[in-house]
């Protein structure tokens, strides 16, 4: 971003947003109503904004945990399924665990970080002792991931919802219990934030500290950018960048359970839990290119779009559009870094 | 006994049909990956052609012209790819993974907008041979697309292993620097494979959507991309495996189609992750660094 001037991205982002317009205007749509309900759904009162951010939280977790991983050179692809794997854990140990009160929404995050943090270690040591690639490995293991939730929420003795005389609805668990659920900051009529946001900021700005300011941050960038020096210099390569990958997949795992508490779900495990929120925290990292602080803007901004999708059926305009705006907003901030020659992931 | 020749006819056939797309588009992203570049974009390739052929099939009335407009679609996901992986040096997976994104977003935004019907190339039987017991239905009763397998894989084998091309695309994939050094230009080889790739990959998605099902849905090739991904890796970068690994992917498909309707109970996400199971195993289990290309996955850039 050093020499991208705000003008350069003031630019992109318009370039976008005309080829998106260009796109709902060819199609029959008006793209100034789509625009008045992106902005409207996302902005426009306390219920809109809490809506998103709402959704800005787990993208945050994501993408902080992605710039760890992408720093060190491991090129981890599977946060979707490591978001997966943190609300299964998390849901397992909210249903499940006997703790005391206030302690168990802890319980709950730090179950669901373990979990998506040792799934993710396992890329690495594939990555170690077989030479698998990281980036393979862990998009391979999103698959298993979706089936391994699939399989809890459908298996009695596992995560299945019990309930009297069932009839075969929805692959659900049980809902959680209200205690295991991150607290809501207050209760203000149609804004409904929960702690999730508090978390991911804080978390977004230890990594940004552990990254730029530790001697760990430092061990972990050098080894990313040239493995030989860093390994000349005495760094142990290998298992910095499986530590990387390990916190990457343990922040998505967070962000998993972050979902489980959100006001945007029903508060159970559900196959469709991760609601892409991991691929999303993968771009979000990339246009921030690996940058913690600059993942917060650009979350946020993910987030606005997510928040006013949904509001674009009204005006006609399919939904799907936004997905159309976020893979053209992150070709366009990735592709001119590296006309420039600036490394996009080291 | 004519119930299990039934079942087992049945079974063969559908997998048969499950196992051709990825078996085109693993062929392309063989040769890609031969050249060095671990392409993810297949799925875009895929996906895209498949949204284009049925579209396409609609404006002219002809699925074959349907089947031809997802080859060059596929192609065009390639050209992009290349130019922005090894022209311009995006990080190869960057690309892949945004182009991927992005083709899912169009194609699903687009599907929403207009209706695009059913269309269909022809059902071609083969006389005689489509009457043998079990394996005659299967293998000759087939859209016409399917046959077309029977050309490109040895062409694509041919390609990469006995022709000059194919030697240079090797080096590129095998050593970079050192096939520069003969003046062999390593970027335009890689691009050449992706387009290769990318028309290979269209065809299959193609076949998918004008072939088998007739028609396009949201989201339709439901990660059969990474599937041909995992068929390359699991094939140890040989055609030959390669296309059994597709194989077996087909049929652990076809099984979890056909098991429950056939009244036996198998655990249904086991069947589904079985092929990505199967892949990552393979990996681990098999020493794939001797095979596998050495600068996969690695930009070259002339330093001079």
């Amino acid at each position: 971003m050093t020499r991208t001037g705000p003008w350069v991205s003031a630019a992109i982002v318009a370039a976008a947003v005309l080829l998106s317009g260009l796109l709902i205007a060819v199609t029959g749509g008006s793209p100034a109503a789509a625009l008045r309900a992106l902005v409207q759904g996302s902005l426009g009162d306390a219920t809109a904004v809490s809506q998103t951010l709402l959704y800005a939280a787990p993208l945050l977790l994501v993408a902080a945990g992605t710039c760890c991983s992408a720093r060190s050179g491991a090129f981890n692809i599977g946060q979707e399924g490591q978001v997966l794997v943190g609300a299964l854990a998390g849901a397992a140990a909210g249903l499940r665990l006997a703790v005391p009160g206030p302690v168990l929404p802890l319980v709950v995050l730090a179950a669901a970080a373990l979990a998506a943090g040792t799934w993710a270690w396992l890329s690495a040591l594939m990555h170690r002792f077989r030479g698998v690639d990281i980036a393979v490995s862990t998009l391979l293991m999103t698959f298993l991931a979706q089936q391994a939730v699939a399989f809890a929420v459908t298996t009695p003795w596992l995560l299945q919802e019990s309930r009297l005389g069932a009839a075969a609805a929805l692959p659900q668990s049980n809902k959680l219990p209200p205690g295991a659920l991150l607290g809501s900051l207050g209760d203000h009529p149609g804004l409904q934030l929960n702690l999730g946001l508090g978390v991911a900021l804080v978390v977004t700005l230890l990594v940004a500290v552990a990254l730029g300011r530790t001697r760990w941050g430092f061990r972990l960038t050098m080894a990313g950018l040239n493995p030989a020096a860093a390994r000349h210099a005495g760094i142990p390569v290998t298992a910095v960048g499986g530590i990387a990958l390990a916190v990457s997949g343990a922040l998505a795992g967070m962000a998993g359970a972050v979902l489980l508490s959100s006001p945007l779900g029903t508060n159970r495990l559900q196959p469709d839990i991760s609601i892409n929120i991991g691929w999303d925290g993968l771009l979000v990292a990339l246009i921030a290119r690996n940058r913690p602080l600059l993942t917060i803007p650009v979350a946020g901004l993910f987030a606005v779009l997510r928040a006013g999708g949904s509001f674009l059926a009204a005006t006609g305009v399919p939904p799907y559009l936004v997905d159309v705006v976020k893979a053209l907003l992150t070709l366009a901030f990735v592709a001119p870094a590296v006309l420039r020659r600036q490394p996009v992931v080291a | 006994m004519s119930g299990l020749a039934a079942d087992l006819a049945t079974i063969l056939s559908s997998g048969i049909r499950l196992t051709a797309p990825l078996a085109f588009a693993a062929c392309g992203e063989y040769l890609a990956e031969r050249a060095g570049t671990l392409n993810v974009s297949v799925e875009a390739m895929m996906l895209g052609a498949a949204f284009g052929s049925i579209a396409v099939a609609g404006l002219t009335g002809s699925a074959t012209a349907g089947l031809l407009a997802g080859v060059l679609l596929g192609a065009l996901v390639g050209l992009v790819h290349g130019a922005l992986s090894h022209r311009w040096h995006v990080n190869t997976f960057v690309v892949g993974l945004v182009l991927n994104a992005l083709v899912l977003g169009l194609t699903s935004y687009l599907v929403t907008v207009g209706e695009l019907g059913r269309h269909q190339v022809a059902q071609v039987s083969v006389p005689v041979l489509r009457d043998l017991p079990v394996l005659g239905a299967p293998l000759f009763v087939e859209r016409w697309p399917v046959y077309l397998l029977l050309a490109l894989v040895p062409l694509t084998w041919w390609l990469v292993e006995r022709s000059r091309w194919g030697l240079e695309l090797r080096a590129a994939g095998e050593n970079p620097e050192a096939a520069d050094m003969t003046g062999i230009r390593v970027n335009l080889r890689r691009r050449q494979a992706l387009l290769w790739c990318g028309a290979l990959a269209g065809l299959g998605g193609a076949y998918l959507a004008v072939g088998e099902v007739g028609s396009f849905n949201q989201n339709m090739t439901a990660g059969r991309g990474y599937l041909v991904m995992a068929a390359v890796i699991f094939g140890g970068w040989r055609l030959g495996r390669t296309l059994a690994g597709c194989a077996v992917f087909g049929l652990a498909d076809a099984l979890r189609l056909a098991l429950p309707a056939l009244g036996y109970t198998v655990n249904s996400q086991l069947l589904v992750s079985a092929p990505y199971l199967l892949a990552l195993l393979a990996m681990l289990l098999f020493t794939t660094r001797e095979r596998r290309p050495g600068a996969l996955g690695q930009p070259f850039r002339r330093t001079s």
